[in-house]
């Protein structure tokens, strides 16, 4: 232990932990690439590694907003279910008004409000936000499933689908979105103050509050975006499919939490960042492709996920220094 | 009380055999603490021996000693004149040592006949299972055998802390305690509830029960002790008997704890404005009628026995606890948010448990710097990892916080060095009044002077502070005035040339 005189820490201090992660997760995605590569004929090709992207894309709208819920340390269980009433919502306005704009709108205006709700019974209610969201989850495919009775939608405006389907300058609309959403994400997480915030109450809450931050108005915050950010997958994934049913995000929910563990981001709150996230939602989507292409049973696609979660984090708390 | 009078006078004859139980220069040392040093202790049976002391004295260590739940460094344990071993809270139970702390031990959704016979249930017929009838059979003996009137179906939840009381003492008799410590029983009781308790005591002496009983209540010190110890700095001052002392006696004895007082403190010759004033307030947690005001360049103490409500106080005042009544206002403004309006408005709270409450403790010593600060120093909202990072080098140097880098994670910083991040982070946000809650404890000799050195440099700059300590030299060394306070209300208030340890104690006295 020595006194510090000026601002310059010894070589290995300027990583921080979670630089280091981060780089070992994309080491491991590029390794996983690579493999792929010698192993199959079909993975090095454009349409497979854009097809990979578009995947991905979908898998990290979701995951990021949820990362920045599980960095205060909370958990947002009804993301699936969201996504499931937003883009049934949605589509019915698409239908009526035959306004792609409003659709969006209103999708991203549902999820968000959905998770405002889940903010509000976490702050106000003091509802612990796993049990918050796993009820809201029921309450969301209760509605829907009423709501659709049984039916499809099918059939909205070529100009819609470009959302989900188009291409521009060779890319999938939903890859530039990726790029958006990912730049807006690691610049609110880590060039914000009210990013900062979100670290220190995940880290402890009790000190953060009574540091004089208004932890209650960020979590209000957290769960909207994370809402909103499942209504944006929504409008995606229906313009994607082209039709939508009560069922439609379902199985989201689950690997989304996956992304958000594959990426590094501590269940416990204050450690993890947007951009593993992202890289946890690649290395999922590449696997998951990987096994397709070599013709691996669909069956053991579960099996491999959940090895993948328990490892990566037990490889961070293997790295991590221990502190608390 | 008749009752009490006579089995003291039988007390007298009893002790020409060995005591009961008899602790030889026991000590106990922490680091950095020496919680127990060459005390020697013993009671016998059918008598109360009280057991007074300050916060701080070694009550709580010996009582832990006492119980198994820490290891004696030296010293030795006698149990009718034979030396035994007390290594475990087995060995303490095998003796018939129970303690009946102030956190009661009982499961709140057991019932009383369940939580009596908790892990020692008579086995049933089939195996694996439990004698329902007899565990309600011996409950009702047990309840019965120290007159208390329950049906023993009832869930400790439902029961009131005297009757949970009751409840652990006959937990403690169905396992043949024959040596009892009692940690202030009476502090939560109403007057009727205590004189069922005194009943009780009366009753268990007779039984030749012994007991030890840690107080704060001078009038049941005499009115039940047979024998009084007193505890100060971990070291037994003398043991007497009721009738050869006074009140007066006994706080002496308690006193006078040796502090290091080499840290130096300018006093303002004339205080500035007032800073802070409370009025009048009341808090859900059990405070009434609070009124203070603390001036611009006076440290301003605030004493009183551990559980006094002195940080219920300091909560309520920084908006942590909902306030029920009264007003607070801060620079001549109503304040009467929560506690990010009172960060915004300049007041700073160094809270008792850095770890728990102070610190992000995974985080490192920079985000921890500048968390309050965020909003000063960025008001755009766009965060610079920069500029924190300047402010954070400024302060580790100016707070000379031992650290290998601001990087390095809050957690693994000495005691010492974690407070001066909590101090430093409400520097950093530029408060105006500084709380102090313990801001010593846990911290060695050296770091406590340093920190007493930064409050007085920060009050001499124009802030001010507020300081609860248990510490009654402290408050004497440092401090313009204190609040003494006693039962969630303000005692009495002393003067700069009032400060002795001797009026803190005896105002914080219960005199009930």
């Amino acid at each position: 232990m020595t006194d510090i005189s000026k601002p310059i820490a010894s070589g290995r201090m300027l990583l921080s932990d979670e630089m280091i992660q981060v780089f070992y997760r994309l080491l491991a995605a590029f390794l996983i690439c690579a493999a792929l590569t010698i192993l199959t004929n079909s993975f090095f090709s454009l349409g497979n590694i854009l097809n990979v992207l578009r995947q991905a894309s979908l898998l990290f709208f979701i995951a990021s907003g949820l990362t920045l819920v599980v960095l205060t340390g909370g958990l947002d269980l009804s993301i699936g279910a969201n996504v499931a009433i937003s883009a049934c919502v949605a589509g019915t306005v698409i239908h009526q008004t035959g306004s792609p704009t409003l659709g969006v709108l209103t999708g991203i205006g549902v999820g968000g409000a959905v998770g405002m709700l889940n903010g509000v019974m976490v702050t106000a209610l003091r509802i612990p936000s796993f049990i918050a969201t796993y009820g809201m989850l029921w309450v969301l495919h209760g509605i829907t499933y009423w709501y659709m009775g049984g039916e499809t939608m099918h059939g909205f405006p070529a100009g819609f689908r470009q959302i989900g389907s188009g291409y521009f300058l060779g890319l999938p609309i939903p890859v530039y979105l990726l790029l958006v959403f990912l730049a807006i994400g690691t610049i609110f997480a880590q060039r914000t103050t009210w990013g900062q915030e979100i670290y220190a109450i995940g880290a402890n809450p009790v000190a953060a509050r009574l540091s004089g931050i208004p932890v209650a108005r960020r979590l209000l915050l957290v769960y909207t975006v994370s809402g909103a950010m499942a209504g944006l997958a929504s409008i995606i994934f229906l313009a994607r499919l082209n039709s939508a049913e009560a069922d439609i995000g379902e199985s989201l929910t689950l690997p989304a939490i996956a992304a958000v563990l594959i990426g590094g981001t501590s269940l416990f709150g204050g450690l993890g960042t947007v951009f593993g996230t992202f890289v946890g939602a690649l290395i999922l989507t590449l696997v998951l492709n990987g096994m397709n292409l070599l013709s691996v049973n669909a069956s053991w696609q579960p099996l491999v996920t959940g090895v993948i979660v328990i490892l990566a984090v037990w490889l961070d708390m293997k790295t991590r220094r221990r502190a608390a | 009380m008749t009752q009490l009078a006579q089995s003291k006078a039988a007390v007298s004859i009893v002790q020409a055999a060995p005591p009961l139980f008899e602790l030889r220069g026991i000590s106990k040392e922490f680091p950095g603490v020496k919680a127990l040093d060459d005390v020697s202790f013993s009671v016998w049976p059918g008598e109360v021996h009280m057991l007074l002391g300050e916060n701080g004295a070694g009550k709580s260590s010996l009582m832990k000693v006492l119980c198994g739940a820490y290891r004696a460094d030296s010293g030795s344990f006698h149990y009718n004149g034979e030396k035994v071993e007390i290594t475990s809270p087995a060995d303490a139970q095998k003796l018939g040592i129970a303690v009946i702390f102030q956190e009661f031990s009982l499961v709140p959704y057991l019932d009383i006949a369940q939580n009596i016979f908790l892990g020692r249930e008579p086995a049933g017929r089939v195996p694996g299972t439990i004698d329902r009838k007899k565990i309600l059979a011996d409950a009702r003996h047990v309840l019965d055998s120290i007159g208390f009137d329950i049906d023993p179906t009832i869930r400790i939840e439902k029961l009131g802390v005297a009757q949970q009381q009751m409840v652990e003492i006959a937990k403690a008799i169905s396992q043949n305690a024959r040596i009892l410590v009692m940690d202030e029983p009476t502090a939560a009781l109403s007057d009727r509830e205590t004189e069922l308790l005194f009943a009780l005591i009366a009753r268990l002496k007779a039984d030749g029960v012994a007991i030890i009983y840690i107080s704060h209540r001078m009038a049941e010190v005499f009115s039940l002790g047979d024998r009084i110890t007193v505890l100060r700095d971990g070291r037994r001052i003398d043991e007497v008997q009721p009738g050869a002392v006074s009140s007066d006696d006994l706080v002496r004895m308690m006193v006078g704890r040796s502090v290091d007082m080499s840290y130096p403190r300018t006093f303002a010759q004339t205080p500035g404005k007032v800073m802070l004033e409370v009025k009048g307030l009341s808090s859900s947690s059990g405070i009434a009628g609070i009124d203070l005001v603390v001036r611009q360049g006076e440290i301003v103490g605030l004493c009183g026995l551990v559980g006094s409500g002195r940080t219920e106080v300091v909560r309520a005042i920084f908006g942590a606890d909902k306030a029920t009544a009264g007003q607070i206002l801060f620079d001549g403004q109503e304040k009467s948010g929560g506690p990010d309006e009172a960060a915004r408005l300049g007041l700073a709270l160094i809270p008792e448990s850095r770890k728990a409450e102070g610190l992000a403790l995974i985080r490192s010593v920079g985000d921890n710097l500048i968390v309050s600060a965020l909003r000063k120093i960025f008001p755009r909202g766009f965060f610079d990892q920069g500029k924190s990072r300047q402010v954070a080098y400024d302060l580790i140097r100016q707070l000379r916080i031992v650290t290998p880098s601001d990087k390095q994670a809050v957690g693994l910083l000495s005691g010492g060095n974690q407070q001066k991040v909590v101090i430093g982070k409400w520097l950093a946000a530029g408060a105006k009044l500084f709380i102090f809650d313990e801001p010593t404890r846990g911290i060695d000799v050296g770091a406590k002077a340093e920190i007493f050195a930064l409050i007085d440099r920060l009050v001499a700059d124009g802030a001010a502070a507020l300081m609860i300590s248990s510490e009654q030299a402290e408050i004497c060394h440092v401090c313009d005035r204190a609040y003494v306070m006693c039962d969630g209300r303000i005692a009495g208030e002393l003067a700069r040339h009032e400060l002795s340890e001797e009026n803190i104690v005896k105002l914080g006295m219960h005199h009930a």
